[in-house]
Parts: structure tokens; sequence; C-alpha cells
């Protein structure tokens, strides 16, 4: 059963990543059930769902990590269905793992130097200090292995590290997940104030709260499957949603 | 170990070693010649097991086709060693972009195999390739440039280009790519939703490991005015696995530490038993158990408890 609402894509604002039916399957589980979204220019769109639902699964579908068995998923118009994350990382998506994957033996300044990739049109290219001027607290870090770092902390250095590569669309996985409520503000207002530097943004979440706060649109997910999409105004209303596949 | 630390170390070490010619043991001198150049294969694995995460089963055929190459443009061709030692290098690097192109496409085990597997085919080759080896006798009777056949000259020159190409290693691992080696170390996916291209990284890390090895494997024998194919075997890649995880895998100096401990330790027990490979298991079966950080960790172990009193 699906509740698309209409009028909530407006086609003037192509979309810069269509994911069109793809379906995932891990050994003989199926966890991705024919899904389909789109993402436009500058835009921030958020991937809601109870925990199992799939968003991670979407999220490592489109990087190319778990590449999906059918369907198509078109990046800038071209098909990037089954190519590899490193190309797919090069070309432009940037991936934020969730959990905080940093590389702990390594350095804060070595974790960003890792992932440094040459700028792309049309985006002001990210350096050492516009990273900072973002993530003020990892400056006082430099030195310090990634893995000695708080949890917030790694959250930010996740994000940063992945800014070194200048993407043009950032998947964010479940950024607000295992951090303290005030931290959790916090990633609000960076990811606010990456969106505003007209980057495009795609966010796994379960924090409905958090999603209504920040995105434009929202899809969400159940058992695999996109059972509603529309604008975080209109979901933020949809009480009925809202209880049947969001609240526990 | 700090950064600061390490090159502290090295540096004091390099010390140490200008003064040896000094001491007037000829055969101090040239132990210590051995020591270096084992010192130097050692770290060259490193890159492989320490940086990368790749265990290699094979390094020796890499020693090997260094050492004999030299040998057979040296003698045979007779070309300078300027030239000799450059082209042998050249040439073990590229079997390793033949050899490693195939390796890195399998993890862990499967990995470990195949360099086993390929360095036991060139052990076979050069037991087999009479003319160009020597076979089983081994190539002897190298035609040393004159300037090398004093031992005092040739510890200058292995002194050299040990220095060189440990500092080589050194700013390789402290580069960005010795961070992407790391990181490969640590997550390959994490690395390759980077942008890092994980196979190819392996592939370029394993060939600098071949060629600081070659390097290794032309001093090694012009010191030996000769090279035999027990260098080329399972049990000399064995030992080199052996002294970079007795020196720990996680610092950049342990490699040097066990290499030198173990080679000392091998020419000490020769001298009263035979039965050195037992102690050499002995040792292995230590590491395993208890210093799965090499002496590097025991000694890290040791001042953190000796600063807390």
């Amino acid at each position: 059963m699906t509740m698309f609402s209409a009028s909530i894509w407006e086609e003037s604002s192509m979309g810069i990543l269509q994911v069109e039916g793809i379906n995932v399957s891990y050994g003989l589980s199926k966890v991705l059930h024919n899904v389909s979204l789109k993402v436009g220019k500058g835009e921030l769109v958020a991937l809601v769902g109870r925990n199992g639902v799939g968003k991670s699964t979407t999220m490592r579908a489109i990087m190319g990590i778990t590449p999906s068995s059918s369907g198509q998923i078109l990046w800038k118009n071209r098909p990037i269905t089954k190519r590899a994350s490193h190309l797919n990382a090069r070309d432009g998506l940037g991936y934020v793992p969730e959990e905080r994957r940093v590389f702990g033996s390594l350095t804060v300044w070595e974790n960003l130097d890792v992932a440094r990739r040459p700028p792309r049109e049309g985006l002001e290219p990210w350096t050492e200090e516009r990273v900072f001027a973002l993530f003020p607290d990892l400056e006082h870090f430099l030195t310090r292995p990634a893995g000695l770092l708080s949890g917030g902390q790694q959250q930010m250095l996740t994000i940063a590290r992945t800014l070194m590569g200048n993407p043009e669309l950032i998947l964010l996985d479940e950024p607000s997940e295992g951090v303290a409520p005030l931290i959790v503000a916090q990633i609000g207002k960076k990811i606010r104030e990456l969106r505003d530097t007209g980057v495009s943004i795609i966010m796994a979440e379960q924090n409905l709260d958090f999603v209504l706060n920040l995105s434009d649109r929202c899809y969400v997910l159940e058992k695999g499957m996109i059972v509603y999409h529309g604008t975080a105004a209109e979901l933020r209303d949809n009480e009925e949603v809202q209880n049947r596949y969001l609240h526990i | 170990m700090t950064n600061r630390s390490q090159l502290a170390f090295l540096a004091l070490l390099f010390l140490i070693l200008l003064a040896v010619p000094f001491m007037g043991s000829r055969y101090l001198t040239e132990l210590t010649v051995q020591v270096m150049i084992f010192s130097l294969l050692a770290l060259s694995l490193n890159i492989l097991v320490g940086h990368i995460g790749l265990v290699s089963f094979g390094h020796a055929a890499f020693f090997a086709i260094g050492g004999y190459a030299t040998a057979f443009f040296l003698s045979r061709w007779q070309l300078p060693l300027g030239i000799a030692m450059p082209m042998a290098v050249l040439l073990a690097s590229i079997f390793a972009l033949m050899i490693g192109a195939l390796c890195v496409r399998l993890k862990a085990i499967y990995f470990a195999m195949l360099t086993l597997a390929f360095s036991m085919l060139v052990w076979g080759i050069i037991i087999k390739w009479k003319p160009v080896t020597g076979g089983d006798d081994g190539f002897v009777g190298i035609a040393l440039p004159q300037f090398l056949s004093s031992p005092q000259n040739f510890y200058w020159f292995t002194l050299a280009v040990v220095s060189i190409s440990t500092a080589l290693m050194w700013v390789l691992s402290k580069s960005t790519m010795g961070q992407i080696f790391v990181a490969i170390r640590e997550n390959e996916t994490r690395a390759n939703f980077l942008g890092v291209n994980v196979r190819q990284m392996q592939l370029i890390g394993f060939v600098l490991a071949a060629l600081f090895a070659a390097v290794a494997g032309s001093l090694m024998s012009m010191y030996l005015r000769g090279m035999y194919p027990q260098s080329a075997f399972w049990t000399q890649s064995g030992h080199i696995v052996i002294s970079v995880l007795l020196g720990g895998v996680h610092s950049f100096v342990g490699p040097i530490l066990g290499a030198s401990l173990l080679y000392l330790l091998e020419v000490t027990i020769h001298q009263y038993t035979q039965y050195w490979p037992l102690v050499m298991g002995l040792i292995l079966i230590i590491v395993v158990l208890v210093l799965p950080e090499g002496l590097i960790g025991l000694f890290r172990k040791l001042y953190t408890s000796v600063r807390r009193e």
C-alpha cells in the first residue's frame, strides 16, 4: 500500500540522483523491493523508517558498496548502477557511514588527508581551513589518533572526511545515532550549514524530529519498500503515516 | 612509539653504525653488513604486512631475483655497478608487478598462499635454469667492482644504500600514500568509498616492497660474492615474516629490531648447536603467544609501567 502525495516533486528541479526500482538481496533474503527515489540539486532528502527497514542498504546500494541486482541508478543522468564505490566517490558521491567509522590509528589530519579529492566545478572547494571552520573542535585534535576521539567528535570527523572529497551529493547514514542529545542538535546545525552551501544531501534517519527539522522531502521505508513520500511539512501533518510506520 | 622517538632511534642507530668500522673488528664489521641487509629486507616486507595489512609468504622471491640479476648483470654482461644494480631492482619490480597483479585480487590466507606459490616457482626456475643461475650450486663468483673489494668500503657502501632506502621508506610511510596504506589495512570498504582504488594501491605497495627487497638481495649477492637458491626458498620468506613479527608490525623501526635480533641469535646459536630451527620455532611461539606487538610492544609496556612507578 503506497500513499504518495501528488505535487511534491517539482519537475523544474532536475534530479541529480534518480533511483529507479532497485532490488537488493543479501544471499537469499531480499532486503530492498523496487525502491525508487530522486534527489534534486541542493535538496536535502531524508529516508526515514524504523530499524532494519533498508535505509542503510539503500544508501550502500547508491554508493556501490552493496550493488543492486536489478533496477537502475542514474547520477546526473548517467547510469552508475553497478559502478565500484571508489569511482562513485571520485565522481562526487560522498558517503558518511553510520556508527562513526573513522580510521582509528590514523590521526585526525591523516583521516582527512586520505579522503582528499580535487575540487569540483560549481562548488566551493573544501580545504582544511574550511572544514575546521565548520567543525572547530577537530582543529584542536589534529595530531591525535582518531580512535581516541569522543563519539560526537568521531561523527564530525566522518562528515569532515567525506567533505575533503568535495562531494556534490552527501549520503549521511544515521548522523544522530548513538550521540548525546546536545551533540545531535549540533550535528543538525552543521547539516543545515552544509545544505546552505548548495550541496545535495540524502540522509537516513530514525529520529523523526531531526528529519522534520532539516529535510525538504522525506521517503518513508517499511520492510524494504517505500510506503510514503512527501514534503517534510506534509509528513509532519500526517499522523496516520507517523503512527503506522515511524512510532515505536 | 611516536614519530619523534622513532626518528631519534634511527638517528642514534645511524651514529652507532658510523662508528662500527672504527671498532677494529673485521668480524663485527662483516656481521653488521649482514644485519643491515636483513633489516632492510624486513623493513621492505613491513610495507605489506604492517602498512597495507597483507601477509606475503613469498617475499624472498624478490630478494633472490634482485640478487641473481645483480650477479648476472655484473658478471656475465659485465655492466658497471651503477647500471647493474638499478637494472636488477627494476627487473624484480617488473616481476612484482606481474605477480602482484594476480595476488592482490585475493584476500588474507589466499593472498599468502599465492605469494608462497609464486616464490616457489621462482625457486624452481632458479634450480632448473642452470646456465643462468648456476642451479643447485648457486651463482658463484661475482665480478665485484674494485672499490667494493675491501670489507671497509663494502661496509660504507651497504650503510649508504640501506640508509637511503630506509629514509625513502620512512618518507613513504609518512606520506599520503602511506596513510592510504594504513587506511586500507584498517578497513578496505571504508577506504574504497572514500575514493581509494584499493587493488591498485595494494599493487603499488606490493611493487614497492619488492623493490626494496631486491635492493637487499642485490647487496647480499655482492656481499656473498654469489647467490644461492635457498635465498628464494619458502623458509627464507618465513624468516622475514618472523623478523617482522618479532620486531612489531605497527611501528616503523620494529622490523629493524626483529631482523637484527633474529639474525644475531641465529649466528650465536649456530656456534653451539645445529638445532637453530628449533630455537626459531620457540621464538615464534613466544612472539605469537605473549608478544603480539613484538619487541616494540614489549618496550612500550615496560616504559609505561616504569613511568607509572
